[in-house]
């Protein structure tokens, strides 16, 4: 196990270096620079070759990588924005929670309502309310999230006034954040008003992003609670007299649940790039946001170090993933 | 027994409906004070009171003028500090501020300012010509990467350079030579040559003056150079502690949420009367929009046309338009044939169908251009040569110069951009390469991304006919036909094909001290260039904001110099 973890972990030096190649020359090919976002139709020639000499972009390009790789892997210092001339890091720490609080509430909100949902279809195999299900998760997987989340504000902001459309916490409330998880911060400080606020932040958002992944979720439930229920060893049991509760649970549901905690972990990971969209209509304050704001000044160093974090965390989370399995199933054994 | 599970798992998606439905619904009184804008009085104030919730399209950079340039920077630092030269409420005519008036000598190279009385900064400290002056002292003295154009870009717009000249990049020559505090109250600001275009100059937030004692205190200027050059403030005065003298004082800020200023109780002019403004973040425009509708904030900025008969059709909502300071035009080069001759350029200029463009891509929100300065500025002609949509006119004055028709037009549009004085080009082209085309012209298409392409070319003068614009930095005519003509430049082809006499007039215009005298130079530049035609201005768009119903007293300015102090918030 230990060794299946370290070599996971070596593998991310090839991905990484692979990615940070990429990624610095998708950004080079964007057209425009930083001087002319900084300074749009005010550009004079001079003021652009200011700018650009200051970030080095009138250097070739393999320098400009070299150097940047140098800076990043060898020095270690991810750079600073190029419009709040802050720490990338710093502006990376005070992000990263929003993504991830948004990221588990949608991840909730689609296994509670998923994995329930595929059941019911699958035990109502063939019912009105299996193809229900099966043509609501198609309806589902097409919407696209901006759509969603702007009828969803509609409805539940504008409409009916029931929850907010923009943000994490009302702007009134007084609340204090020692972690930056505003859920989780109202209940260390006990702040029951900021708790409420926050989860009402959070609803809207999490459906947005967590339609997808709902979808995804209830059908490969009820896909593979139908393989599973005809096993000979589900027969068994019921010849044994196992109660229909006990088949359900012990010998249903536990053993359909390894392909959904792939798809589970899949999702998560989808998710991160999935909240840039939601986060930029949402005004949730995470890394969605930044780095589409990012895009739009061509701020170079946040999109650089912004993507090689997200990467960073995506393989991490398929390696728990995968880690995760040995414990749902415990005829996988890493070697 | 065999349903058991399912009844169980039904139960549990019915309790967390409930649970959902419930936590919205049993919510509903407590989120009431934020929907309607919180009126939340504080210790007896009067009538004033409450608080506003504006949103811009993006965080402040910093809360130091000196440093920024952005427009949302500049919004909060507005509301914070002051300068000397104030503009007229929602116009571009300079008034006192926290000078109570200023003097030129003879020549217009020595300026003397009477600093207003009995005003101290957040901090407590008195505002003095010492204090003022050490403000100037500071921006002439920047080093190193602080003299980047991403840094003190309007200190070198309005002055160019600083003491040394660190970066190679940076101008050589600077208009501020020093500042004398002779007395307790009188700042007397010396410049290398005459100049009166630095008055109106000097009211831009990024000339805020600032407590000398909070600079020091919170190292303004202190910093390390990154591996990029960029400087990066290790002091905290632009994020914490930006003091200066105006009607709100900062309160707090969390990045990418929220930023918040709270009424001055000691200012010394009329006192703000809303307890305190809070600045959020939304960068997307149909979220502003909503977030408006839901009651999450009260006031945005950057409304898109599109958005605005829906906002105006709702009776919560209102719309507030910015006087016009921009202008949209089609440039000529005119140092490359066909456009060197004045015939061809005419019978372009009579070839534009301007108006139906105006009526159609601008949502209502904006007006013919006849002179390259909107007509707010002084300076403005009262007329100028007007050139009416007039095909046959056009092919008349083709005939008339010995062209055969068509005459074949190179003409260059920008890609992939939507600027206020033009929110859609590719349709501002097709409706002027269309009315061309029945004037005598052959279009020929051509079009470059906007950044870096089109705009590297149209400022290298590689374009022979094309759409460009500018919004001005301050409201006054030499920051724009001074931008455009004053010195032979490449984009218009000025430097193969000079127009002296409008050259030298620019240039006296900008160093005359007399304000009477120069308007009247700048009418006449304004007539000059109408005749001259190096370009055919054709659009002054208006930028619209908007509010809920029940906010008054926002006065919009067309250089955005807007104060929160007036605004107040209605039951």
């Amino acid at each position: 196990m230990l060794k299946f973890v370290v070599r996971r972990l070596v593998l991310l030096i090839p991905i990484l270096l692979g990615l940070s190649i990429l990624v610095f020359l998708w950004i080079r090919a964007l057209p425009g620079s930083p001087a002319d976002a900084l300074l749009g139709e005010r550009a004079t020639a001079e003021q652009r070759a200011a700018i650009e000499n200051q970030y080095g972009l009138n250097e070739p390009l393999h320098e400009q990588y070299f150097r940047y790789f140098q800076q990043t892997f060898i020095d270690r210092d991810f750079g600073n924005s190029v419009t709040s001339r802050r720490a990338i890091t710093d502006e990376f720490r005070e992000r990263l929670p929003a993504t991830i609080e948004l990221a588990v509430g949608a991840m909730l909100f689609s296994i509670i309502f998923g994995v329930p949902l595929g059941f019911l279809a699958a035990k109502k195999y063939g019912s009105f309310f299996d193809h229900g299900s099966l043509v609501a998760s198609l309806i589902g997987i097409s919407i696209p999230v901006f759509f969603l989340a702007i009828i969803l504000k509609y409805i539940f902001a504008v409409r009916l006034g029931w929850l907010p459309s923009v943000g994490r916490q009302d702007v009134l409330i007084a609340a204090e954040h020692p972690t930056n998880f505003y859920v989780l911060d109202a209940i260390i400080t006990l702040n029951w008003e900021a708790f409420v606020d926050a989860i009402k932040h959070l609803i809207l958002p999490a459906i947005a992003l967590g339609t997808i992944p709902l979808a995804v979720i209830t059908r490969i439930t009820r896909a593979s609670v139908l393989d599973v229920q005809n096993e000979d060893y589900v027969r068994t049991a019921r010849a044994k007299g196992v109660s229909p509760a006990g088949v359900d649970r012990r010998h249903i549901l536990r053993n359909a649940l390894l392909p959904i905690s792939t798809i589970i972990g899949l999702q998560t990971g989808l998710l991160l790039s999935g909240a840039v969209l939601t986060e930029t209509v949402f005004a949730w304050p995470g890394l969605g946001t930044w780095l589409v704001d990012a895009i739009a000044a061509r701020n170079y160093p946040v999109l650089q170090g912004g993507i090689l974090f997200i990467a960073i965390i995506f393989v991490f989370v398929n390696l728990i993933v995968d880690v995760s399995y040995a414990f749902i199933n415990p005829r996988i054994r890493y070697s | 027994m065999r349903g058991k599970p399912l009844r169980l798992l039904l139960l549990l998606i019915t309790l967390l409906l409930a649970l959902g439905i419930a936590g919205c619904g049993g919510d509903d009184d407590e989120a009431e004070p934020s929907d309607t804008g919180a009126a939340t009085e504080e210790d007896g104030e009067a009538a004033s009171g409450g608080t506003l919730v504006f949103a811009g399209a993006a965080d402040p950079v910093a809360l130091d003028g000196a440093l920024v340039s952005d427009g949302e920077s500049l919004r909060v630092i507005q509301q914070i500090f002051e300068t000397l030269v104030a503009l007229e409420p929602g116009g571009t005519e300079p008034v006192p501020g926290l000078a109570e008036s200023w003097e030129p000598n003879e020549d217009g190279t020595e300026w003397t300012f009477q600093i207003r009385p009995d005003v101290t900064f957040h901090d407590g400290d008195p505002l003095t010509a010492e204090a003022v002056c050490a403000n100037f002292d500071r921006w002439y003295n920047f080093k190193g990467p602080l003299q980047n154009p991403s840094a003190s870009y309007y200190w070198q717009v309005a002055f160019g350079g600083f003491a040394t000249q660190d970066n190679p990049d940076a101008p050589a020559e600077s208009l501020y030579e020093s500042c004398e505090a002779t007395d307790e109250l009188t700042a007397v600001i010396n410049l290398t040559k005459p100049s009166a275009t630095f008055i109106p100059a000097l009211a831009q937030g990024s000339f805020g003056i600032a407590s000398p004692a909070a600079l020091t205190e919170f190292e303004a200027d202190a910093g390390t150079v990154d591996a990029d050059g960029v400087f990066q403030p290790e002091g905290t005065f632009g994020t914490e502690h930006p003091i200066g003298t105006g009607p709100f004082k900062f309160e707090s800020w969390t990045r990418g949420d929220s930023l918040t200023i709270v009424r001055n109780d000691d200012y010394w002019g009329e006192k703000a009367l809303l307890d305190s403004v809070i600045f959020r973040p939304i960068a997307d425009n149909a979220a502003r929009l909503q977030a408006l509708q839901a009651g999450d904030i009260q006031g945005y900025d950057l409304v898109e046309p599109q958005d605005i008969e829906t906002i105006a059709a709702d009776s919560n909502l209102q719309v507030i338009d910015r006087p016009p300071f921009n202008v949209a035009y089609v440039g000529f080069n005119v140092g490359t044939p066909p456009l060197d001759d004045i015939a061809v350029r005419q019978a372009i200029a009579y070839g534009l169908d301007r108006q139906s463009v105006v009526d159609n891509f601008y949502a209502g929100r904006a007006e013919v251009a006849h002179q390259f300065m909107p007509p707010e500025v002084e300076g403005y002609a009262d007329s100028v040569t007007e050139y009416e949509f007039d095909p046959e006119r056009s092919k008349q004055i083709l005939q008339d110069a010995g062209y055969t028709l068509p005459v074949k037009l190179d003409f260059w549009y920008p890609t992939d951009v939507s600027r206020p004085y033009m929110p859609d080009p590719k349709r501002n082209f097709e409706a002027f390469a269309a009315s061309l085309n029945e004037s005598g012209f052959e279009v020929v298409p051509h079009s470059a991304p906007w950044s870096p392409d089109y705009l590297g070319q149209a400022n290298e003068g590689k374009l022979p006919v094309f759409l460009l614009g500018w919004t001005g930095d301050y409201g006054d005519a030499d920051n724009f036909v001074g931008t455009f003509f004053q010195t032979p430049g490449a984009q218009f082809g000025t430097i193969k094909a000079p127009n002296q006499e409008v050259h030298d007039l620019l240039a006296a215009a900008e160093a005359e001290t007399d304000q009477a005298t120069r308007v009247g130079m700048y009418q006449e530049a304004n007539q000059l260039i109408s005749d001259w035609l190096p370009g055919v201005p054709y659009a002054h768009s208006s930028p619209a904001l908007a509010f809920a119903a029940n906010v008054q007293g926002f006065q919009p300015s067309p250089t955005t110099n807007e104060s929160f102090a007036t605004v107040s918030i209605t039951e």
